[in-house]
Parts: C-alpha cells; sequence; structure tokens
C-alpha cells in the first residue's frame, strides 16, 4: 500500500480513536449533571423507572413549583437558604481572599525564619479530611455558643480556604518581577500603593482564580454545614437538600430541582471569569 | 548640583560582608560607570544609592543631604532596571506619566512632560500600546523615558542593555550618550560589559569582590591598568600577560625569550625581580602590518596558530614564551594556519606588574 495513504488512514483512525475517548470522557464527567437537571423537570414514576426512561416522555416544572410553594406542598425555605449560602460564601471568601493575598505576598517576597516550614504546614492542613474536623469542631463551637450561626461557618471556611489561597496566589506574586514594585517605589510610591498599584492588578487573574475556587468550596460544602448548622436561619443549600428526606420517603424530584438552583449560581460565576480562571491557572502554573 | 558622594560604604548580608567600605565621588553631570564582573558588588551598590538595599554601614550624600534611611520615593532618583520593569498592564503613556501621577502632578503638566519625553525618545508612535506588544529596544526607550519625565537629580542604570542582542546594543548605546547630551544630569550605570564601560563613560569604576579596584577616564584605565585583573578585565581583547624575570637590563621569559626592559620601568625594576609583561594586541603586529612605532621596540618570530578576520583587521592566535597571545594585523591579508611571521613589539606601550601583588610597578 501506498505510504502516503497509508499514513492518511492512521491520522484517521488516530482522530477518530481520539473523538470516541473524548465522548466516553465527557459522558462520564457530564451525564451526572445532566440527569440532575433532567431528573429536575421530571415526574417521581420517570425518575424511579426501571429499566431508567432516557428520552424524557413529559417535562414540567412541578418539582419547582412545589420547591417554592408551603410547607404542607413540600416546600423548602429556598430563599433563605440562597441567602445563607451567598452570605457565607461571600463573606468567607473575601477574607480568605485578604489573608490568601497577605499571606501569599509574604511568602512570595519575603524571607524570614522557618519560612518553608510554616508553608508546608499550611499545605499540610489540607491533608485533614473536614468531616474529620466536625465533632471536634461541633463541640467547640457548641461550647463558645457559635454553632448554627453564619459567623461559626464563615470561620470554619475561611480556615479551610485560607492554605490554598496563599499557595495559589504565591504562586502569582513569585511570577512578578520584584523589579515592578521596586521601580514603582522608585516613581514615587509608598510600598503599599506599589502594592496596589503595580502589583495588584498584575496578580489579578490569579487573585480571581483563587476567589472562585474558595468561593466554589464554601458554596458546595456539606459535609461540615450539615453538622454545624440545624435551624433554617444557617443551613445553606447544600445541606437544604436534606429537606426532601424523610425517614421512609427521599423527594428526588425535589432535590434535583434545589440541586440545579445550587449549581447555576455557581455556573453563571465560572463562566463569567473563566478567562480568568484560565489565564490565571496556566500563569500560576508555570512555576508555582 | 546633584553629586553623588559615598562614603566607606559597607554592605552585608548576615555575617557576609559583600561590599567593603568603598568610596565614590560622583560630580554634578558626570556619566560614571561601575563595571567588573558578576558579583563584584557593582549592582547591590547601585540599588544602595537607589535605596533599595539598605546600607550596613558609611554614608550615601545625594545633593547635599544624606539619604542614608530616606526611601527611594524621597531620594530624587530614577533608575532603569535589566528587565525594564514596564507596568504591564498599563500603556506606554501611562507608563510614562506614572510617577508625575502618583506625585499628584496637574494633569495638563503631565501631559506636556509625558509628550516631551516621548519626543526626546521618538516613542510618539507607540504611546497607546501596552509593554507586551513593544520590541525590546522601544521597552528599553520607555523605560528611559519613564526614568526622563521626572527630571531627577540622578539616573541609574542596571545592566540596561543585557537583555538586548548585539546590534540593538549598540543602537541604544548612542542613544543613551545623546540622552546624556540632551538633560545633561547625573548618570551612574551599572554593566558588566567593558565595551559599554569604555565607550559611555565620563569616568570607569572598576570594581572587584565588593572593593573598587582602579577608577579614571576609559583612557586612563585602559592605558594603565592598575593591576593584571584590570589590564585583563577592560579591553578587548584583554591584555597578554607574560610572567617573566629581571634580568641584567633585561627580561627574561621562559623558553629563552628575551627582551628589553620598557623605558619607563628601568628605574623601577630590580635583577631577580619576578614580573608580569603586559602588552596589548595592538601593540605586537607583524611587520608590514603594523603602526609606525616612536620609541623602543623589539622583533619576534612567532607562529600562527589561528587567525579570526574581521575585515579591517585580523586578530592572530601564536604562542610566546609558552603563553598564548593575541596580536593584531592591520591593511591584513590571508594568514595560514602554522605560517611564522616577524611581530613587532612596542616596547613603549608595555606594562609591567609585580608578580606578586599583581599591580603595576609605574
Amino acid at each position: 500500500m501506498n505510504i502516503n495513504r497509508l499514513s492518511k488512514l492512521k491520522s484517521f483512525f488516530l482522530k477518530v480513536s481520539h473523538h470516541v475517548t473524548l465522548f466516553i470522557a465527557m459522558s462520564i464527567i457530564c451525564i451526572p449533571g445532566l440527569w440532575i437537571v433532567l431528573n429536575s423537570f421530571r415526574p417521581t414514576v420517570d425518575i424511579m423507572a426501571k429499566p431508567p426512561v432516557w428520552v424524557p416522555r413529559g417535562l414540567n416544572l412541578d418539582n419547582y413549583r412545589a420547591m417554592f410553594g408551603g410547607a404542607g406542598e413540600g416546600g423548602v425555605p429556598v430563599m433563605q437558604y440562597f441567602t445563607n449560602s451567598l452570605i457565607i460564601s461571600c463573606t468567607s471568601t473575601i477574607i480568605a481572599l485578604f489573608v490568601g493575598m497577605a499571606g501569599g505576598y509574604a511568602f512570595a517576597r519575603f524571607r524570614f525564619k522557618g519560612k518553608n516550614a510554616i508553608f508546608v504546614g499550611l499545605l499540610l492542613t489540607r491533608a485533614v479530611p473536614g468531616v474529620a474536623l466536625s465533632l471536634p469542631l461541633f463541640i467547640v463551637m457548641a461550647k463558645t455558643g457559635i454553632i448554627d450561626t453564619h459567623f461559626g461557618l464563615i470561620l470554619v471556611y475561611v480556615a479551610m480556604n485560607v492554605p490554598f489561597t496563599i499557595w495559589l496566589i504565591d504562586g502569582f506574586f513569585r511570577q512578578i518581577p520584584p523589579d515592578l514594585a521596586e521601580a514603582a517605589e522608585i516613581d514615587g510610591c509608598t510600598r503599599w500603593q506599589a502594592f496596589w498599584k503595580v502589583e495588584f492588578p498584575v496578580a489579578k487573574a490569579g487573585v480571581a482564580s483563587a476567589g472562585i475556587f474558595a468561593f466554589l468550596t464554601s458554596w458546595n460544602e456539606y459535609a461540615l454545614a450539615s453538622q454545624l448548622t440545624r435551624s433554617t436561619f444557617s443551613k445553606t443549600m447544600p445541606v437544604g437538600l436534606r429537606d426532601f428526606t424523610s425517614e421512609f420517603t427521599i423527594n428526588w424530584g425535589g432535590m434535583c430541582a434545589l440541586a440545579v438552583l445550587l449549581i447555576i449560581p455557581a455556573l453563571i460565576l465560572t463562566f463569567i471569569v473563566q478567562k480568568h480562571l484560565i489565564s490565571g491557572l496556566t500563569f500560576g502554573g508555570v512555576k508555582g | 548640583m546633584a553629586q553623588v558622594i559615598l562614603k566607606n560604604i559597607v554592605k552585608n548580608y548576615g555575617k557576609l560582608e559583600v561590599v567593603h567600605s568603598i568610596n565614590l565621588d560622583v560630580a554634578h553631570n558626570e556619566f560614571v560607570v561601575l563595571v567588573g564582573p558578576s558579583g563584584c558588588g557593582k549592582s547591590t551598590t547601585l540599588r544602595m544609592i537607589a535605596g533599595l538595599e539598605s546600607i550596613s554601614g558609611g554614608e550615601i550624600i545625594i545633593g547635599d543631604n544624606v539619604v542614608n534611611n530616606l526611601p527611594p520615593r524621597d531620594r530624587n532618583i530614577s533608575m532603569v532596571f535589566q528587565n525594564y520593569a514596564l507596568y504591564p498592564h498599563m500603556t506606554v503613556r501611562e507608563n510614562l506619566g506614572f510617577s508625575l501621577k502618583i506625585a499628584k502632578r496637574d494633569q495638563t503638566e503631565i501631559d506636556k512632560s509625558v509628550d516631551e519625553a516621548s519626543k526626546i525618545l521618538s516613542l510618539e508612535d507607540y504611546m497607546d500600546r501596552k509593554p507586551g506588544a513593544l520590541s525590546g529596544g522601544q521597552r528599553q526607550r520607555v523605560a528611559m523615558g519613564r526614568a526622563i519625565v521626572r527630571h531627577p537629580d540622578v539616573f541609574l542604570f542596571d545592566e540596561p542593555l543585557s537583555n538586548l542582542d548585539a546590534k540593538l546594543r549598540a543602537q541604544m548605546r548612542v542613544e543613551i550618550k545623546k540622552l546624556h547630551q540632551k538633560i545633561q544630569t547625573t548618570i551612574i550605570y551599572v554593566t558588566h560589559d567593558q565595551v559599554e564601560a569604555m565607550t559611555l563613560a565620563d569616568r570607569i569604576v572598576i570594581m572587584r569582590d565588593g572593593n573598587i579596584e582602579q577608577q579614571g577616564s576609559p583612557t586612563q584605565v585602559f592605558e594603565n591598568p592598575i593591576n593584571t585583573f584590570v589590564a585583563t578585565f577592560i579591553g578587548s581583547p584583554p591584555m597578554n600577560l607574560l610572567p617573566g624575570r629581571v634580568g641584567k637590563n633585561m627580561l627574561e621569559f621562559s623558553g629563552g625569550l628575551i627582551l628589553p626592559i620598557p623605558i619607563d620601568f628601568k628605574d623601577i625594576v630590580k635583577p631577580g625581580q619576578d614580573i608580569i609583561l603586559g602588552f596589548r594586541a595592538d601593540h605586537i603586529m607583524p611587520v608590514g602590518h603594523d603602526l609606525t612605532i616612536d620609541g623602543d621596540s623589539a622583533m619576534i618570530e612567532m607562529s600562527v596558530g589561528v587567525s579570526e578576520p574581521l575585515g579591517t583587521e585580523t586578530l592572530l592566535y601564536t604562542q610566546l614564551a609558552g603563553q598564548e597571545i593575541l596580536a593584531k594585523m592591520l591593511r591584513p591579508r590571508i594568514v595560514q594556519d602554522g605560517e611564522t611571521l616577524t611581530f613587532n613589539l612596542d616596547l613603549g606601550q608595555c606594562n609591567l606588574f609585580d608578580a606578586v601583588t599583581q599591580r603595576n610597578l609605574r
């Protein structure tokens, strides 16, 4: 066979197998999410059907209507949960970002005793599974009276996110030549001005990506929130999902509808900042 | 008046002393180049003048003020960095006007100064571009523009041409020289490139291991290097050095080579003294391809190992008294490898160094 033809055939098969592999990988990633969205519009009969109904027969908004309805109609305080999630996630993200910027900058720019040990120590805190801390946290918070409050959960999420934001932001500041801040100081800036007017704008992409990760961690966290919040006034959306389970039944349709509402803000945020996110991740990843 | 005076400046990093009590007076409008190999302390010295490094001892005076503890912003200096340090998120115009904006100057004044600087450096066409969209030479000009808009007392340049290719470097050297002529300000310039030092400086300061080895005009340090380090560091190609001994009215070298004692050193050297004879490639040339020599000279036969034709001249690598030396051929012709030529050594241009102290005996 002609060598050119063989090579063409080979590249065609490679391309096909590439697409097939990609399709399988994307299916594994996307099908659970699509299934949740689909189930939120389907009656329980279709959701529970065996074998599963792949092609939807009739879609409706009953689950959403019921979720926003009164207590007797299977409703849950969605708006309250949404507000709780928003307050807790935004506040903890902002605090984690400020601490992360200060810490990341310090690790990137200054020499101090025990710097490496502290840095490794910070990262090691991420090795402890959050749920393992739930009982001690529960006891400490119960004793200090901050259990079942926004403040308590904000504190926990800040502690969870700070090592990560420090690590990520440190990588970004390391990539910015110290000469920039020095040039700004010679141009008349104080150290503080040099940071805000020169270094921060350059590292903005990194700070944005750290912010998104911190936000998503807080927004989606379930294990700790389920232990540390009890009442409607502090429960976050992921914990709210449990409202659809009762002793003998699970309202899968309602649960999926709330899950969709949980996903939407995270999705919107990610789309808005995806440019920063990708450039931020690759930027920080080179030498981070 | 903005002279810069360094009095007994010391810099320590922990227990390690990297700059050892140096003294330097830079006059108003003078162009001083600090030159030396990597790690000699030249950049550290410049950064201490800028206020980017604290000093461990001594005194720095800019104008009439001791500035030891002043932050960089209060020293009225400008600095051009090796990697330009342009603000990547700002346009050229914003970069140029940044310092004036920080100083809260009136917008019309900022625009006027920025336009003036852009004209001096021919940057008018790039004013709305960001640094990422500029070539190396353009970035370097923006960096210089940013330095001149403030009308500082002193300009500091930290190896500003190191990142440019050879052609652009030569071009920028001329631009820096023109800039100095135009703006008439004190300039302290750091480089490891002795060609830059020779071409730009009113005065060259050669540093080694945190000490100033020699300072003087380019011609002074080129013709009368204080020691063998300066002799080999300044000048391209470096000075040839031949170790030998003073005999009776002559210099003896290994391999039986004997040369007359250069007249300037006749009364200085003593018989039996170990010396090093230093001469540049310009002062040892093949007969017929050399310059007229006024004073004493010596004829030496040597075979050429390798020749490097450079167009108007050819460099010849030969062996003399067991050492590889470099000679120069003017009005060159093709030289075969291994060809034996008679060379004329201009003794009046030779230097003698003490073999122990390595210092010039002149």
